[in-house]
């Protein structure tokens, strides 16, 4: 219960709880969950990335040169920012401080738009030069691996449902926000802020172990 | 009305009109809701059996073509599969009486509940729409290749089997929280119900199982739409790779099926036997075995897909073990039965039914775990009655008797137990006239699938169409009784079984906030000497 807000007589919880901290700590437990299944989620598309990496590690090879490892390297360190800011916004609701709440969610908007704008760029880029999903696949500089095509089905997946992540976290933020500058949150209550904190910091997780994999290791 | 501190006032009649039970968050009324729709699908997936086993009368063309068949068949198994036996049980009966169990007055997430309804609901219209557009074909296990290349709408049911995964994984989250946060008062973890773990095991297989198939599912349509290769060969992809996503949920779901329905057994034989459960903790923990290996299995799917001969041996062996737990809950129950009062009511009588037929369907299960004959019988009738036996025989039984021990409590009216006997005479025999034939038919090597057999099959086939009609007789009997039990019913008393779980502490049916006073649990769930 460390972590649980101090309770408060008068804070509103629903019927079914026997008080505000018994909310908090099922609420913190049904996150938890959802976070657990999330990585089951992603777990077909590490495991297809393995076996193909194994049957083909040259095609594999090849085909991660085609990706500029500092693009990739700019976006971690964007989102490890985010993930900060994101802290900080839930220090600010932990200790009252609307200020710091307010300015902290706009800071973690700001970047994970900045990490969506580099990935717009890294994106086009690859489809100028046809790079694809297999099928669609017409780049032709990688003709003596055949399975590099594979790869990029792989990388589009992979950060495509991690991009669709960052958008669902941004919704949620945008909405966090709103009721943060309605002054909603205070040391009393900031169950969604705790909340979308840790989803975004799920979400920062998965992308450390995305950047390694499809930048650097090839 | 007796034993009524409301003035009559239940979940029921609280609020009055459609639009208070689309948008009820009250655990009771989303449990009626879900057993409504489930029972509606159960309705259409049963007629499409009716319908399979029609053709299958006689050998050659009898009564659609063979594409129509395979459509007929893969709509049978979609919506027998995702829309009723995995939601059914959990979805149905463990939202309406898993708080009331744990002394709760709803669920951790009572608005998530609600939207995990319309969630499942909008993948099931959407699994189903595919009807109008372009029927499906590939069967319920949508292997690819097929997959990809069918012009048939495929992409339709996918889509909706992954919105449906999401229902479930929202359900199963929402149990789990409830079973750690939410129990009453003294309700310590040895003193939950039978039925409280095993629906607790079955989230957690739920949960963890259900986000592979969801994203694999994605990607077929992927694969459809943009193709994205990953389990085409023509692209350089692995069908074989889909199998394995496939079965690693596919197998836990089988699970997912059956857990449920063992705890009900847990429930019922206890209450219907007036003694107290041989072996709480044996059967407690057998259900975590259970679920445990669920997830180690699923290559036992894939013996002939071309899968190592290592890999062979050891799914081979690992799936041996699942006869381990399993044999424990049967011994348990049987145990229980021992000198136990026995009464033999409706519930009691489909517990026997479910051991029955659950324990052939058990036993057949190792003859396919089983390398050798596993080559010989892959692909045939044997492999289908061995899993209507454990489906059917296991979740269908299960359900039924969960049905007539809570009808009661849902209803508040208690429905004729002559009809009832009939009905079940009539079900458990139509089961095992349709489904035992199969196994003879599929060891002498009638593949499954196809619309066509060679005569000599005809007369094992004729007798499991005449048990299939037999079944659905049964069946539309039951649903007759229940709805003249609804309408013209006695009235039910709170406990008509004497039973010690929290359900039962209250009017039937419940009023719409559980538990005036909130209780505390000063005895076991079984313990019936003490609790009256």
């Amino acid at each position: 219960m460390a972590h649980a807000p101090a309770m408060d007589g008068n804070r509103q919880y629903a019927h079914h709880f026997l008080s505000a901290d018994h909310e908090f700590e099922t609420s913190k437990q049904g996150i938890w969950l959802f976070l657990l299944q999330e990585v089951l989620f992603f777990s077909p598309l590490f495991v297809a990335y393995y076996v193909f990496r194994g049957l083909h590690p040259a095609d594999w090879h090849a085909a991660a040169q085609l990706l500029d490892w500092r693009m990739g390297a700019l976006n971690t360190v964007i989102l490890i920012c985010s993930s900060l800011t994101m802290a900080l916004a839930v220090h600010g609701a932990q200790t009252s401080n609307k200020k710091k709440l307010v300015v902290n969610l706009i800071l973690t908007l700001g970047l994970a738009c900045g990490f969506l704008v580099v990935k717009y760029f890294e994106y086009t880029h690859k489809f100028h030069m046809g790079i694809y999903p297999a099928g669609a696949f017409t780049y032709e500089g990688l003709g003596q691996y055949p399975a590099a095509k594979l790869y990029f089905s792989i990388y589009y997946a992979m950060t495509g449902l991690h991009g669709i992540h960052v958008l669902g976290g941004m919704a949620v933020m945008l909405w966090v926000l709103k009721r943060a500058m309605r002054g909603e949150f205070n040391a009393h209550y900031y169950t969604p802020v705790e909340m979308t904190g840790l989803y975004w910091h799920f979400v920062d997780l998965v992308w450390i172990y995305l950047f390694p994999i499809l930048y650097l290791l090839g | 009305m007796a034993h009524t501190s409301h003035d009559g006032e239940n979940y029921l009649n609280h609020e009055k009109g459609l639009w208070s039970w689309l948008s009820t968050i009250d655990h009771k009324r989303i449990g009626v809701m879900y057993l409504f729709t489930v029972l509606v699908f159960f309705f259409i997936g049963g007629v499409a059996a009716m319908l399979v086993r029609a053709e299958l009368f006689r050998p050659g063309l009898t009564l659609m073509t063979a594409d129509t068949y395979n459509k007929m068949f893969t709509y049978h198994g979609t919506i027998m599969v995702f829309m009723v036996v995995i939601p059914l049980i959990p979805s149905a009966f463990g939202n309406f009486v898993l708080p009331m169990m744990l002394g709760a007055k709803d669920v951790a997430f009572p608005k998530l509940n609600l939207a995990s309804y319309y969630v499942w609901l909008a993948g099931a219209l959407v699994a189903t729409a595919s009807l109008v557009v372009n029927q499906l074909d590939t069967g319920w296990t949508f292997y690819t290749p097929y997959s990809i290349r069918t012009s048939t709408s495929a992409s339709w049911v996918l889509l909706g089997a992954f919105i449906m995964g999401f229902g479930g994984i929202f359900t199963s989250l929402n149990f789990i929280a409830t079973i750690h946060k939410l129990r009453a008062p003294g309700l310590t973890w040895g003193r939950l119900p039978l039925f409280v773990w095993a629906s607790y095991a079955t989230a957690i297989v739920q949960l963890l199982a259900t986000p592979v198939l969801a994203l694999t599912l994605f990607l077929v349509v992927l694969e459809r739409s943009t193709g994205i290769g990953i389990f085409d060969p023509k692209l350089g992809g692995d069908p074989v790779l889909f199998q394995h996503f496939f079965w690693f949920y596919s197998h836990p779901a089988v699970y997912i099926m059956a857990l449920p329905a063992m705890g009900i057994i847990s429930e019922v034989i206890p209450v219907h036997a007036r003694k107290q459960v041989f072996g709480y903790w044996a059967i407690a923990l057998a259900t975590f075995g259970i679920a445990l290996v669920a997830f180690v299995v699923w290559g036992h799917h894939m013996f002939v897909s071309g899968q190592s001969e290592l890999a062979n041996f050891l799914f081979s062996l690992i799936t041996m073990f699942v006869a381990v737990p399993t044999g424990v809950k049967v011994f348990s129950w049987v145990a229980t039965l021992y000198k136990g009062d026995l009464h033999f009511r409706m519930p009691l009588l489909y517990a026997f039914a479910f051991i029955f037929v659950f324990t052939i369907g058990g036993l057949t299960g190792v003859f396919l775990a089983a390398l050798g004959s596993n080559v010989h019988l892959t692909d045939t009738y044997f492999v289908v009655a061995h899993f209507h036996y454990v489906m059917v025989g296991g979740t269908i039984m299960g359900m039924l008797a969960g049905l007539h021990h809570w009808f009661p409590k849902m209803s508040g009216r208690m429905y004729s137990e002559g009809w009832a006997r009939v009905s079940w005479f009539l079900v458990f025999m139509g089961f095992n006239i349709t489904f035992f034939p199969q196994f003879i038919v599929g060891s002498q090597g009638m593949p499954r699938r196809y619309y066509d057999y060679v005569p000599e099959f005809t007369t094992l086939n004729q007798i499991s169409s005449v048990g299939a009609w037999i079944i659905g007789v049964g069946f539309v009997l039951m649903a007759l009784y229940l709805l003249h039990a609804l309408f013209r019913g006695a009235k039910a008393p709170p406990n008509p079984w004497g039973a010690a779980t929290l359900e039962w502490a209250q009017d039937s049916p419940p009023p719409f906030h559980n538990f005036d006073k909130d209780p505390v649990v000063t005895h076991g769930p079984y313990d019936y000497r003490t609790s009256h």
